[in-house]
């Protein structure tokens, strides 16, 4: 090659960074933020430990620039207080890993000392979730909800909100069933189909995963 | 109006419309024929000569190109081959001026060996004293008898005896004494004459050693010579050498790749520490592309070492320079690479604390939660060895520039073969196509006539008749002039 077709090939470079710059596509970053709700009505606190390996999991997950919070499920989950424990890891994975470490210690402490609620707001919960998410601007927003997905509302309470989740992913996790599941199986079905609906009429992706050994496929993968 | 429409001539029949379309066809195309042969001949002949146009473009293309792969061979082996004279000038110059640079020191030097010996020789020839001539006398008087009754005599006699004794004796001892001194001079001489046996050998060595240059010399020279008149033999030796420099540096260069990549890998990860972990630039982690362009630079300034050590000629600029910014220029790139070095160490260091950070982190994580993680007393061998290939490897690196060169001279060679070897096969292909064009013209005739067969066949019975009838005309005419 000449040396005079050097400067076009350069030329042609900058061109293309130009043109990607100028693309009218919205440059999606590369970060993921997850929400996690956390069930502590009744009988599912003694799941807690299952959701702290759910925890513990993703925490290994993340990255430098990806967000995560955990949040408790009660009575009413439609507030900042829910909010168990709640990152944005910085640039420098040393400090990610102390901010993990962090975490899981926050996580530990709440295990430890978790008390029931009595009602089951996951309506809140979810939309708590997307706030949290949107305001941590991450590319790839994942809700988790560790609970039975029973949901118990105090009187009073209006939660027949539609969700926009749009793009977002909602993974229902350890769907246990209960005793009345048992003897209509129906139910169980019928309250996992009213979520799909409910998740994907707001432009969301639903999933199930109830197979603790197959947590690899809950997050994107970078 | 369908195609059915126009077809069916009969509306009833089918069959008899296919045959009255087919008898109709078959007059018009009889009608035609001589116009459909000259036409098809026409197109197959403008095509073929279209071709066969493209071919001759592409063989004037290829004779060009040849040339120009003739030249840039010649040229750059010319270029090799003066650089190697070039450097066996240089030895020779260092071994004149070495060992004949001193030849006045050493004529001097044989010199003084050389009056040291003549003198020690000439002082060993000094004739020792001879023993009296009077001797015999002597010794004859001594044996005389003695007289009887005159003792006077005999004493005389006996005194004469004995100073003659002691005389000889004494002029005995001296000429030993003599014969001493002359052999000590001639062992004195051996150590001269060792120096100038060494002195002569190293004399020998030196020559012989410049005659050998000069047998390669003249041997590059004649290599040279059949460069410089373009012979054909020069042509192909230059040309095999450039295949195999071609396969050889893309090996090595190959090889190198390896080595750029397990150092991308060593400083991959520390530079997140640097630049962030979770910055993308064109789809990819802005560390890792930090690593890239470190390594880039490195490569670079090794270039450029090498080209300031004069050991590539990549660059001209560089060449051309100076011999005093010459040197400059090997410092400064030689103390950039050497903090590149010095960082990527730094890195690779950085690095096992950070794998270790994370290894305790996903320990902490994992299910065995809390399980403390085993450390491994020999861990700093492989820190060591982490630092050590961080800091080699950029200076590693840096010969890439050799196989580079050699690379990219043997790829112009080797990219202009290949070019001819594939407008030579074009060639041959627009060549093909062209008489294959040609000939179906003659086959797309002879499938016309198949057509037309009919009317040729009536064609051809007429002429027959009509020739008959003419014959026979003609024969009653002879026979009626007859």
């Amino acid at each position: 090659m000449k040396i005079g077709h050097r400067p076009y090939l350069l030329l042609l470079v900058v061109a293309s960074l130009f043109l990607q710059a100028c693309s009218d596509e919205p440059q999606v970053p590369n970060t993921r933020g997850v929400y996690m709700l956390m069930d502590t009505s009744g009988t599912y606190t003694k799941e807690l430990k299952q959701a702290q390996r759910v925890i513990n999991y993703i925490l290994s997950e993340l990255g430098p620039g990806d967000s995560f919070a955990v949040a408790r499920v009660d009575t009413g989950s439609f507030s900042e207080k829910d909010i168990v424990s709640k990152v944005t890891f910085q640039d420098r994975p040393s400090m990610t890993n102390q901010q993990k470490r962090v975490f899981r210690e926050k996580i530990d402490k709440f295990v430890k000392t978790v008390k029931g609620s009595a009602y089951t707001d996951i309506t809140g919960g979810i939309l708590q979730g997307i706030e949290f998410l949107n305001e941590a601007g991450t590319g790839h927003n994942t809700i988790l909800i560790f609970s039975d997905l029973k949901e118990e509302l105090r009187k009073g309470y209006k939660r027949d909100i539609p969700l926009s989740v749009n793009n977002y992913t909602v993974v229902a996790l350890n769907v246990t069933k209960l005793r009345s599941d048992n003897i209509d199986p129906r139910e169980y079905l019928d309250r996992l189909e009213s979520w799909r609906l409910k998740v994907e009429s707001g432009g969301g992706e639903w999933r199930v995963i109830n197979d603790m050994s197959r947590l690899e496929k809950i997050l994107h993968r970078k | 109006m369908t195609f059915n429409d126009v077809f069916m001539i009969v509306p009833s029949s089918a069959g008899l419309s296919g045959a009255l379309w087919f008898v109709l066809l078959m007059v018009v195309f009889y009608m035609a024929r001589n116009h459909a042969h000259k036409g098809i001949f026409s197109f197959t002949e403008a095509v073929h000569n279209a071709f066969r146009l493209s071919a001759r473009s592409v063989k004037l293309l290829r004779d060009i190109l040849i040339v120009r792969n003739r030249d840039v061979l010649l040229a750059q082996g010319r270029e090799a081959t003066e650089r190697i004279i070039e450097r066996e000038f240089e030895r020779i110059d260092a071994t004149v001026r070495k060992d004949l640079g001193d030849y006045p020191a050493l004529h001097r030097h044989l010199n003084e060996e050389i009056t040291a010996i003549d003198e020690n020789f000439a002082e060993s020839t000094d004739v020792p004293p001879t023993p009296p001539a009077w001797v015999k006398a002597v010794e004859a008087v001594a044996k005389i008898p003695a007289a009887k009754g005159d003792p006077t005599v005999g004493n005389i006699l006996e005194d004469i005896h004995q100073s003659l004794i002691k005389s000889s004796t004494r002029a005995l001892e001296e000429y030993r004494k003599a014969s001493s001194k002359r052999h000590q001079l001639l062992q004195k001489m051996m150590p001269h004459w060792r120096n100038v046996l060494k002195t002569l050998t190293q004399v020998d060595k030196s020559v012989n050693s410049l005659l050998a240059r000069s047998v390669t010399i003249d041997r590059l020279m004649h290599d040279y010579e059949d460069i410089l008149k373009g012979t054909e033999k020069a042509q192909r030796m230059l040309s095999s050498s450039s295949m195999t420099q071609f396969f050889i540096a893309g090996f090595v260069l190959a090889i190198a790749v390896g080595g750029a990549f397990i150092n991308f890998q060593l400083i991959a990860r520390p530079m997140s520490e640097m630049v962030g972990g979770s910055d993308m630039l064109m789809g990819f982690k802005t560390s890792s592309v930090a690593a890239l362009v470190i390594i880039l630079v490195e490569i670079s300034l090794g270039l450029f070492l090498m080209e300031s050590l004069r050991i590539t000629r990549l660059f001209p600029v560089i060449g051309a320079l100076n011999d005093k910014m010459r040197v400059k220029m090997v410092w400064i790139t030689f103390i950039f690479l050497f903090s590149l070095a010095s960082v990527e160490a730094g890195l690779a260091y950085m690095r096992e604390i950070l794998m270790e950070d994370s290894q305790a982190t996903l320990a902490l994580l994992s299910d065995t939660g809390g399980v403390e993680v085993t450390q491994n007393s020999a861990l700093w061998i492989t820190t060591a060895a982490q630092m050590g290939l961080g800091f080699v490897l950029p200076f590693a690196l840096t010969f890439v520039a050799i196989p580079l060169e050699s690379f990219i001279h043997s790829m112009r060679t080797v990219l202009g073969t290949a070019t001819v070897a594939f407008l030579r096969s074009l060639e041959w292909l627009l060549r093909l196509v062209g008489n294959l064009v040609r000939a179906s013209g003659k086959i797309l005739v002879h499938v016309y006539d198949f057509l037309i067969f009919l009317p040729l066949g009536i064609e051809k019975l007429i002429n027959k008749e009509g020739g008959k009838k003419s014959t026979g005309s003609s024969s009653t005419n002879v026979g009626g002039a007859l």
